[in-house]
């Protein structure tokens, strides 16, 4: 097979391609990190890339495929992880400054579990710094961009993980969603991305930043290779105590090219002010392809939405100034130099080792749980976070799924968004409110606009429903390429 | 006319518990080991790491508070304190603040004017940090993360008590209930119990309390029942001098025997409570309730009692026994491998207090087990061993916990039950102090101790006393 054919192929293909002889583990690692040799320059994906152990593990995966000891679906296939995934002995700095020397001890179980179904890790991708930014613009290490336009944003904040799929410098990758950072990059960067059902997939050794919106899922090329992606990172870790025990994990199960009497909800909230014309076309477009093949639409008031917003960065960045205290110095990591006493060190540390996005959301966090403002504003925002919830809750008694955008724009252009962080903050509108219910929710690609830029279709499932959204964007998927 | 002042006093208490491994990880919670070496990377603040609760400490929480008469809090959280400091790998401390497992409790101690209700305003757990030493050669400051993580309780009491002595008693009510259920051995020594006092005064008869100060570093019974005068004394000459009392945190000096300033109300830290997103809710169901409830052991005053009505024995060594869990245990178990009681007590009341005293121990350190105990009671039941050896042997039991029988057959110490070999001493004896033979004669009763002393010499201490002196009596009549 040749490099290009090889490139072209999904994970799942791969996998199938390597079992059945027609490749390497090895030709598919060389042929990604040529990839990355011609590409990398360009996009910048990854903070750390793995040139030697790369070819050595896929060497290493190649000898247990053969001898029949590796035999799922990711065996032998490339793996682009998030930099905020602990991997052991290899740098993991979450694109911050402050850990631009931090080589974990241990392997997020996530990771653990891709690592026992053979996949091979090729590198750390880039990322806003501590995930905080929706641009993969905050990182220390530089900017990604788009592969579909390198003028733009790969969005974020797993934006190397988004571009580096889509530029083929992996076959799939991992990446972490708080408030729509799996899901809006892979909008941006037209592949697949999906945030499991809070709890799916163990947190252990994802480097927190809003822990209880935290959840870790795929970006891929199909949706067949998502679902086998989560199949495998989908496991009960007692690491965790957020974890949870599911039967129901067989989520390659659920691609089934089928929606008839599917019910779908159309939130009118989502389409309404702020939504590119573009985007809402696409976006209904596609709702009508799932109509025209069976599914059941109907437009409904979500409710609520306006507040999802101000409830998330309260509470994200409440968590996150916790979350980020460890961060002083002391243990690992940057540490300033010629400072006076403890005091001045960590002041000196954390000034010069974390970036302007992080600091401003530790002071918001440090503000909404200071003493005297705690009950207005922390307190508040975890009564709409149930509210929310239970609006959700209403809207699944009578739909399968619901659907909308997955951001009300399509890519900026580098250096539009950083400049007006409300305005940033406003574009996660679409995705954060899946996050605050801790429900599961996909992305895939449903067009481009007119200047080419990818459009992603959000599909938002009731907890533990995710094989209801596998099944509904398997659909579209198959009967959009039909089409 | 000097004014009369009354005492308000309150205390956080802080006990260690002794669960095997650590509140949030499976790390060892042993004492010493080398610095790091009881670490792993939720203990010492990894990023990515994620705590899980140890139910054993949830076991030890609620069966104190269940001791304690408090209210269990049926579905209890988490909530992270937020400091910096170096002993405190994450830079917060998960503890709990809005939803602690037991509150509204209260035990009841003995006062000069009779029993006393000292309520228990609430207890909560919560993890121990690191500890800092400093090296002065290196001029540094190293962090041993070995105790970070370590499970703790604290329980804060009402500002019930008005003296030292009201402290002291609700200290050894609460040290008495949690070593009897075996949730710590609360040593105040090494830290495993540790008390804040709340200290405030007023006139008498005011219906205000004054502005309170908060003692710490309190390493003993005595050291705060020191602090305690101390600080009241240092309070009402404030009030006398017109000056107020400022509501501080003060840092208790026992060899100096005073109380210095650490930090005021001014400075106090926001820390910035809330629940930690990383540990779900803890709900505690009516069936754990009961099993734990079923599961409260036999409490000193009901086992004071108990050894009453059992055991002939005279209630001071009953309230010495009972005084410590595990002198009692020690107690009940040499009992069961069929001593006397009485012989059992006398061990422990003579022998075994003297020691610890000479080597400034706790009971709670007793090492030595009930089965070579009750050996050694055997053999000198037996006489196989005269009270002299018994106490030799003891002693080094007390150190080394060997067998007694194995140590006296290889020293050989053994009395020496040979008839003709003690005849034979005896006369030899008789024929070597033709002095005190005749002073005995001549009716001097003391001269046959001498006698005595010199065969058991001569046996090497190891014959029979009493029929050393039978035999004596007998040869000389």
């Amino acid at each position: 097979m040749d490099k290009k054919q090889l490139l072209s192929l999904s994970a799942t293909a791969l996998g199938a391609a390597i079992k059945a002889g027609e490749t390497t583990a090895v030709e598919a690692m060389e042929a990604v990190l040529e990839q990355i040799e011609a590409r990398e320059s360009t996009y910048h994906c990854y903070v750390t890339i793995e040139r030697e152990s790369a070819l050595a593990k896929a060497a290493a995966v190649q000898g247990k495929i053969e001898a029949g000891e590796l035999t799922g679906p990711l065996a032998g296939v490339p793996v682009a992880i998030k930099d905020n995934l602990c991997t052991e002995g290899v740098l993991t700095t979450c694109s911050s400054k402050i850990l631009e020397n931090f080589i974990p001890t241990f392997s997020s179980q996530a990771f653990l579990n891709l690592e026992k179904a053979g996949a091979v890790l090729v590198g750390k991708t880039n990322m806003d710094e501590f995930a905080m930014g929706s641009t993969t613009e905050t990182s220390y290490y530089g900017v990604t961009r788009n592969p579909r336009n390198p003028e733009h944003v790969p969005g974020g904040s797993s934006g190397g993980s988004a571009a580096a799929v889509a530029a083929g410098e992996c076959f799939f990758a991992l990446g972490s969603d708080t408030g729509g950072s799996i899901r809006q990059p892979a909008s941006y960067c037209g592949v697949v991305g999906m945030k499991p059902t809070y709890g799916t997939v163990s947190r252990y050794g994802l480097i927190a930043y809003g822990s209880s919106l935290d959840q870790i899922g795929p970006l891929t090329r199909t949706v067949e290779d998502c679902a086998a992606v989560l199949e495998v990172i989908a496991s009960h870790d007692p690491k965790d105590s957020t974890s949870i025990k599911r039967e129901d994990t067989d989520f390659t199960a659920a691609l089934v090219k089928d929606v008839t009497g599917m019910r779908i909800g159309i939130p009118r909230d989502y389409f309404g002010e702020g939504l590119d014309p573009e985007v809402k076309e696409a976006v209904l477009r596609a709702a009508e392809l799932l109509k025209e093949n069976g599914a059941i639409l109907e437009e409904f008031d979500l409710s609520l939405v306006e507040y999802a917003i101000p409830a998330y960065y309260t509470i994200a960045a409440a968590e996150a100034s916790s979350n980020l205290e460890r961060f002083d110095g002391i243990k690992y990591g940057y540490r300033a130099e010629h400072a006076e006493g403890l005091h001045q060190m960590y002041k000196k540390t954390r000034s010069q080792g974390f970036g302007p996005e992080v600091k401003r959301r530790i002071m918001l966090g440090s503000f909404v749980l200071s003493s005297g403002y705690y009950d207005a504003y922390y307190l508040k925002a975890l009564r709409v976070k149930a509210m929310i919830k239970k609006a959700f809750d209403q809207a699944f008694e009578r739909y399968d799924c619901i659907l909308g955008p997955v951001a009300p724009t399509t890519a900026p252009k580098l250096g539009e968004s950083l400049v007006d962080p409300m305005k940033m903050y406003l574009g996660d509108i679409d995705t954060i409110s899946v996050n605050l219910a801790g429900l599961p929710g996909i992305s895939v690609p449903c067009g481009t606009d007119s200047r080419g830029l990818p459009i992603g279709l959000q599909l938002i499932g009731d907890c533990f429903q995710e094989k209801k959204l596998i099944r509904a964007a398997y659909t579209y998927e198959q009967v959009s390429q039909d089409a | 006319m000097a004014k009369e002042y009354e005492t308000v006093i309150g205390l956080e208490v802080h006990v260690e518990l002794a669960t095997r491994t650590k509140i949030f990880c499976g790390c060892s919670t042993a004492f010493g080991g080398r610095p790091n070496s009881h670490t792993c990377p939720v203990c010492t603040g990894m990023p990515g790491t994620l705590p899980v609760l140890n139910r054993k400490v949830l076991e030890y929480a609620v069966s104190v508070g269940l001791a304690t008469n408090c209210d269990i809090t049926r579905y209890c959280k988490f909530d992270r304190k937020n400091y910096f400091y170096p002993d405190n790998p994450q830079n917060y401390q998960i503890s709990q603040l809005y939803l602690p497992i037991c509150r509204n409790g209260y035990v009841e101690i003995e006062t000069a004017e009779g029993t006393k209700k000292v309520g228990i305003h609430e207890i909560h757990m919560e993890e121990d940090a690191g500890k800092l030493i400093h090296d002065e050669w290196e001029d540094c400051t190293l962090v041993d993360y070995n105790r970070s993580g370590v499970p703790l309780i604290e329980i804060v009491s009402e500002s019930d008590m008005r003296s030292a002595e009201e402290v002291i008693a609700y200290l050894e009510k609460l040290r008495l209930i949690i070593q009897y259920l075996g949730a710590s051995d609360c040593k105040l020594q090494e830290g495993s119990m540790r008390a804040d006092v709340n200290l405030s005064v007023r006139e008498a008869g005011a219906e205000q309390f004054g502005t309170r100060t908060e003692m710490k570093n309190l390493n003993s019974f005595r050291a705060i029942a020191r602090a305690i005068e101390g600080e009241r004394a240092r309070q009402i000459d404030l009030l006398e001098e017109g000056k107020a009392v400022v509501q501080e945190t003060r840092r208790w000096d026992d060899t100096k025997e005073t109380s210095y300033a650490m930090r005021s109300k001014e400075d106090a830290q926001d820390y910035r409570y809330f629940p930690d997103p990383d540990l779900t809710p803890v709900s505690i169901s009516d069936e754990y309730l009961e099993e734990l409830k079923g599961r409260q052991p036999e409490f000193r005053t009901e086992k004071m009692a108990r050894y009453k009505a059992e055991y002939d024995i005279p209630d001071y060594d009953i309230e010495i026994i009972t005084g410590s869990k595990h002198m009692a245990d020690l107690f009940e178990a040499t009992v069961a491998r069929g001593s006397q009681p009485k012989r059992v007590s006398n061990w422990l009341m003579g022998e075994t207090l003297r020691l610890l005293k000479e080597k400034e121990l706790d009971p709670e350190d007793i090492r030595f087990s009930p089965g070579n105990l009750a050996k050694l009671i055997a053999m000198t039941e037996s006489k196989a061993i005269n009270s002299t050896v018994a106490k030799e042997v003891f002693e080094v039991m007390f150190m080394e916990d060997m067998d007694p029988e194995q140590y006296v057959e290889e020293k050989g110490l053994k009395t020496v039950t040979d008839e003709g070999a003690l005849r034979k001493t005896v006369e030899e004896v008789i024929a070597a102090n033709p002095q005190s033979v005749e002073d005995y004669r001549n009716g001097k009763e003391k001269a046959i101790g001498f006698l005595v002393g010199q065969t058991m010499k001569a046996m090497r201490g190891k014959a029979d006393p009493a029929g050393v002196n039978r035999m004596l009596k007998e040869m000389l009549k």
